[in-house]
């Protein structure tokens, strides 16, 4: 497979900040990687060099195979870029906002109107395509601003922060267009803040933590550098809590654990699913009431926490204190 | 789906042409949406005209002729006052777009970098020359007049174009240092309030202390009112003799064509390096 981008060493300062730690990054052609972190963890200013509107101090990138330090107008006419506020303007229409970029492109008059109609069309936007933009809603302005960023139809799309601030159900129209997006063969590089975002768009996600590295892999991969999946059962009676320990204990991968005060018991599993309706099963011969089964799975939050020992949104106020992990968890 | 194919074949200046026009149509088309900030950009050099030429005027003294003369000597001096205030707008929309991420959107697309200020000012130009007719037109009712030549008259509205053109560019750079609109609103004034009223616009330089004149008299604010008025025919008085005097229309050229040689180049940098719309 052919590399849509590939960056190696990549360190930038501000002023005495140092943002980017030395960053390496693959990016194969038609897959989707998140660069997942907090605030502050230098995924904007990678996603800024890349797309060639800032330069490294030191460090190599390439995107389409063009390097960005020495050919940015190249890399410009194959890349897409939606920034963290929908970059559009106001006070014109959808459609003459989308032809004005389309110029700017290079395209031609005629192309120009053509890419904008099919785009308004493709965005679900035709209705609104000839109204101020002023008029719009978070999602749609959202909706354009993407269209904008694919007027070129670019071959590698940078999202950053697609879809902050927007509401859950156009946070999920947007997760749609996307997921087309790279149906079609686009490649996306994605910054997220969102744990659930990556896991729902990226097949490579990459963690970020104070302008390094700390973590890549699929989610499951990262997920299991965690820990696999495990059973949390909740019984009625704490009576019962010890012989359910017992029943779970043949199923389990590696030690279970009690937690008295709230009845639980937690038993690390790696059958997936199959294992739960065992654990139903054998439950219920051994006459346990259970008020609540369910096989959970670690989260990307659980990753983030084990990685770094402070939960992702915390991130920017909580300094790096290792062998505290969790000291403040769950804060959100 | 459309086939893409953007062809460079056109030179870069070639494409800078047409990257401009596609800027300037956008804020054109900006300016017929919101009709007010024209209106708005009128009303002000209006209210000055109106308060200059019927309440203050009367205090100042440019010859014989009382009032009347004043009126002429003012016109001239409230064109050279809108052209330098109308950058102020400019300073702050340009900030707006680098906050809003427009800025990176352009800076993200492969055209001509100096094509997004460029389009700006042009657009900003057609706006100046809009106020410029219309104050005119208010000058013509308060009793100013033009009793020079046409060629003179033509001589002067270009000038104030080149002018006007060439300060924005000043208006541009300082939008593109700011880190914010709320910065580039008052900043966007800072610069203009000495530079523009250190000048004849309202008062003859010979009012002024001594340590003041040679600094009003090489204002360039007070050399496009003096080169206005020469050309219009209106009262020009001073200090006489000395060479801002006498050379205006030379120098007022001259200005206009180094301030855009200085800040057009200042301003593009700014534009490539902006990077006040992201966060680091």
């Amino acid at each position: 497979m052919t590399k849509a981008i590939v960056a190696s060493g990549l360190t930038k300062h501000f002023g005495d900040v140092r943002a980017l730690n030395g960053i390496d990054l693959e990016v194969e052609q038609g897959t989707v990687v998140g660069l997942l972190g907090p605030n502050g963890s230098g995924k904007t200013t990678i996603v800024r060099i890349l797309s060639t509107l800032l330069k490294a101090d030191s460090g190599s990138a390439t995107v389409g195979g063009i390097d960005v330090a020495s050919h940015p107008d190249d890399v410009r006419k194959v890349i897409g870029l939606t920034g963290q506020y929908a970059a559009v303007d106001n006070y014109l229409t959808g459609r003459e906002n989308l032809e004005l970029f389309g110029r700017l492109f290079h395209l031609s008059k005629s192309e120009s109107k053509e890419r904008a109609a099919e785009l308004l069309e493709g965005f679900d936007l035709v209705e609104a395509a000839d109204r101020g933009i002023k008029g719009y809603s978070g999602g749609m302005r959202r909706r354009l601003d993407l269209a904008a960023s694919l007027i070129g139809n670019p071959s590698v799309l940078f999202l950053d922060e697609p879809t902050t601030g927007l509401d859950p159900r156009s946070r999920q129209g947007m997760w749609d267009v996307i997921e087309g997006l790279v149906a079609q063969g686009t490649t996306v590089l994605l910054t997220t803040q969102y744990l659930e975002e990556a896991d729902q768009l990226a097949s490579r996600i990459v963690v970020l933590d104070h302008g390094s590295v700390i973590a890549q892999g699929t989610s499951d991969e990262l997920k299991n550098q965690v820990g696999g999946d495990r059973i949390e059962l909740i019984v009625t009676h704490s009576e019962d809590l010890a012989r359910a320990e017992e029943t779970l204990k043949p199923l389990a991968s590696g030690a279970t654990v009690v937690e008295e005060a709230i009845r639980k018991v937690l038993a690390p599993v790696s059958g997936g699913s199959r294992t739960i309706v065992d654990a139903v099963r054998r439950l219920d011969e051994a006459n346990i009431d259970i008020a609540d089964i369910a096989l959970r799975r670690p989260t990307l939050d659980d990753v983030f926490l084990s990685l770094t020992g402070h939960v992702a949104e915390d991130a920017e106020v909580s300094p790096k204190k290792p062998g505290r992990r969790g000291g403040r968890g769950g804060k959100k | 789906m459309t086939t893409i194919t953007p062809t460079s074949e056109r030179s870069s200046f070639v494409w800078l042409f047409f990257d401009t026009l596609a800027v300037t149509k956008r804020h054109i088309l900006k300016i017929t949406r919101v009709p007010e900030s024209l209106f708005f950009s009128l009303i002000q050099p209006v209210m000055f005209v109106l308060l200059f030429a019927f309440v203050f005027g009367g205090a100042i003294n440019v010859g014989p002729g009382g009032a009347q003369s004043y009126r002429e000597y003012l016109i001239p001096g409230i064109f050279a006052q809108t052209v330098m205030f109308a950058t102020a707008g400019i300073t702050v929309a340009i900030s707006y777009d680098a906050q809003l991420g427009i800025m990176d959107r352009f800076r993200s697309l492969p055209m001509s970098p100096g094509a997004v200020l460029g389009g700006h000012t042009l657009a900003n130009l057609v706006q100046n020359i809009l106020v410029l007719g219309v104050l005119s037109i208010t000058g013509y009712a308060v009793g100013w007049r033009i009793h020079g030549s046409l060629a003179d008259a033509v001589t002067a509205y270009v000038l104030m174009g080149l002018f006007a053109y060439a300060v924005t560019w000043i208006g541009a750079w300082v939008g593109l240092k700011m880190p914010n609109p709320e910065v580039a609103s008052t900043a966007g004034l800072a610069w203009l309030f000495p530079l523009t009223f250190a000048s004849n616009i309202f008062t003859p330089v010979s009012t002024m202390p001594g340590w003041l004149q040679p600094i009003a008299l090489w204002n360039p604010v007070s050399c496009i009112a003096l080169s206005a008025r020469k050309l219009f025919g209106n009262p020009t008085p001073g200090l006489g003799n000395t060479f801002p005097e006498t050379h205006t229309v030379l120098l007022t050229f001259i200005y206009a064509v180094v301030i855009v040689a200085v800040f057009a180049p200042l301003a593009v940098r700014a534009f490539k390096q902006n990077s006040s719309g992201g966060k680091a």
